[in-house]
């Protein structure tokens, strides 16, 4: 009697499969999500743009959304989106390398378990926390005593500069920090051995072989600067103009869309339109920049 | 010219060693100060909110309801519709993250359309949280006529934090040696018995503390919220399906907009709340890690 083969390749069962489906699903929900907010945007923009030229939404500099006349030059909107960024990476940048290189070539592992927790304790404060901080100590406590009160006002891009700043620092700080920490030790020891001082070492070999990580986590900061809603919100003020004055009150993209989603706005009028057309274009600035630090881990990257 | 006379150096070199280390020295000095100016910073802030605070953090405060008179306002309502958001995030993103990470780490070979959901995933990550409010205002709010309720906002909550949640879990799961992997497969297990009974488990702190930090960020975000709906003025106990709701990063927007000081103070007063949230959170996830941990050796 002759019992029936076992094969070894045999079919999967059909629980198996089933669960590898389901998995699949999951994953690819992120594509459903993608898909939502391209065609939510899109969608709501082109009806936006039926009413407003994009000529004048894309080169006009005056943006006036609840106060007639009204006029949409997104510009204004922009610079001040960029000034608070720009001001943010101004005290990031330094910040967040000094930090890195701190945590990554000098800090005693005990050093580090002090210097660790401090970073990640900033980033996890909620964002609105930091709002509330340059509303209530940055404005009133220092750039106003310093800069004099007739010089700046409560709201400016100064104080939302330096909030945004704050809140990205440790990304910058983490991000850099594990490049660093890649650089293979015998490069190090490389440069000691001729010669080279702790400085010499981490500023001509272990920055230069990291720099496809630092400039990855610089672009990641300014696209989170550009994004981010609450911290400025508190602090830049609601006045939309083209400006490049840090002690100035601006309006940042985010700041717009909250104060139309506050506001009692008809659901289908321009104002509200405006809103996608708004989000639209702070989704595109963000989603280039984060395409470029993709693009720049991969093309500066130097495998050891 | 003989090459043992020293009259001419080949290349100027110049050792200068105290300037050298001096400059080292210097540059030293500006890590520490940077890191000082954090350190400073995070100070002022933490005794900025809480001296703001201590006057009116009482049972009452964490008891009441908002009024506008802020001497008997509390935070209630804030405090049920946060937790109300945190467990719908929390049961819906835990399933789906964790089958997308497993998906991802454990399945997916490496095929285009597999390197495109990963992509896509860090893509996710990167997006703003407003537009995120956009989409759930379009998607759960309008097209699905939730209206603005903490369903609407818990779902898009749970969009916004599942990327971070999946690539948490996928760093976890890729942390489990191979060799856990070939020794469950050398028992004979089928590639989800190798992954539900041999991954999994070891994974487990590390996914845990993932998913409990993406949860603090979900708690503490309001720009999303925002575009859903949520009202600064709640004064009854939010029903999860209907209704109006609040939570406690709106009511410190709320308050914090108004120019009276003892507005300010009772939004000083919520935001101790939220950063002890966001500590016992924090605590949370260092226990579960330790917990969990302790029987995994490699």
């Amino acid at each position: 009697m002759t019992s029936p083969a076992i094969s070894l390749a045999h079919r999967r069962p059909i629980g198996e499969r089933i669960i590898e489906r389901l998995l699949f699903l999951a994953a690819a929900l992120g594509v459903v999500t993608t898909i939502g907010i391209i065609a939510v945007l899109a969608f709501e923009t082109y009806e936006f743009f039926l009413e407003v030229s994009p000529i004048e939404f894309f080169t006009g500099t005056r943006w006036s959304a609840l106060i007639k006349p009204q006029s949409w030059g997104v510009l204004a909107l922009i610079s001040g989106t960029l000034l608070v960024s720009a001001i943010a990476l101004l005290i990031a940048i330094p910040l967040g390398l000094l930090a890195a290189v701190l945590l990554a070539e000098y800090a005693t592992p005990r050093a580090r378990n002090v210097i660790k927790p401090i970073l990640e304790t900033i980033a996890g404060v909620p964002t609105i926390v930091l709002g509330f901080f340059g509303l209530n100590f940055i404005a009133p406590q220092i750039l106003r005593p310093l800069l004099g009160t007739d010089n700046i006002g409560v709201f400016s891009a100064l104080n939302g500069g330096i909030v945004v700043g704050i809140l990205v620092t440790p990304l910058i700080a983490s991000i850099s920090e594990d490049a660093m920490r890649a650089v293979p030790r015998g490069m190090r020891e490389g440069a000691f051995a001729m010669g080279a001082t702790k400085f010499e070492v981490v500023r001509k070999v272990v920055f230069p072989a990291a720099i496809s990580g630092i400039m990855a986590s610089i672009i990641l900061a300014m696209s989170r600067a550009i994004g981010e809603t609450m911290a400025v919100v508190l602090t830049v003020g609601t006045k939309p103009q083209f400006t490049f004055d840090p002690t100035e009150s601006v309006q940042t993209m985010t700041a717009f869309i909250v104060q139309i989603s506050i506001g009692e706005t008809a659901q289908g009028s321009v104002e509200y339109r405006s809103l996608f057309a708004v989000g639209a274009t702070l989704f595109l600035m963000t989603f280039v920049l984060n395409l470029l630090s993709g693009w720049v881990v991969r093309r500066f990257r130097t495998a050891y | 010219m003989s090459a043992f006379s020293p009259a001419r150096p080949v290349a100027r070199f110049e050792p200068a060693v105290m300037r050298r280390k001096f400059t080292g020295t210097l540059f030293y000095g500006a890590c520490l100060a940077a890191i000082g100016l954090l350190l400073l910073t995070l100070v002022a802030l933490l005794v900025d909110v809480f001296v703001r605070a201590a006057p009116w953090l009482d049972v009452g405060f964490l008891t009441g309801v908002p009024s506008s008179r802020p001497a008997r306002a509390g935070i209630l309502p804030a405090m049920v519709g946060t937790f109300e958001i945190g467990i719908i995030v929390g049961v819906l993103t835990f399933p789906i993250g964790v089958a997308a990470a497993i998906y991802l780490a454990e399945y997916a070979s490496d095929s285009r359309l597999n390197r495109l959901l990963q992509t896509n995933i860090s893509n996710l990550a990167g997006v703003p949280s407003i537009i995120y409010g956009i989409l759930g205002l379009a998607l759960f709010v309008r097209a699905l006529a939730m209206g603005p309720t903490i369903l609407a906002a818990a779902l898009t909550l749970s969009l916004l934090i599942l990327p971070v949640v999946i690539i948490a879990s996928i760093e976890a799961l890729k942390a489990v040696p191979q060799a856990q992997r070939e020794g469950a497969y050398a028992l004979g297990a089928s590639r989800w018995q190798m992954v539900s009974r041999s991954v999994l488990p070891a994974a487990a702190p590390g996914i845990m503390t993932g998913i409990i930090l993406a949860m603090a960020r979900a708690i503490g975000e309001a720009a999303p919220l925002i575009l859903i709906g949520a009202f600064t003025f709640v004064t009854f106990l939010p029903n999860p399906i209907s209704g109006q709701y609040t939570v406690l990063p709106i009511q410190i927007y709320g308050w914090a907009q108004r120019p009276q000081a003892d507005f300010q103070g009772i939004s000083a007063a919520a935001i101790v709340v939220v950063l002890g949230l966001m500590l016992v959170l924090n605590g949370l996830a260092l226990i579960v890690r330790v917990r969990l941990s302790r029987h995994i050796q490699w």
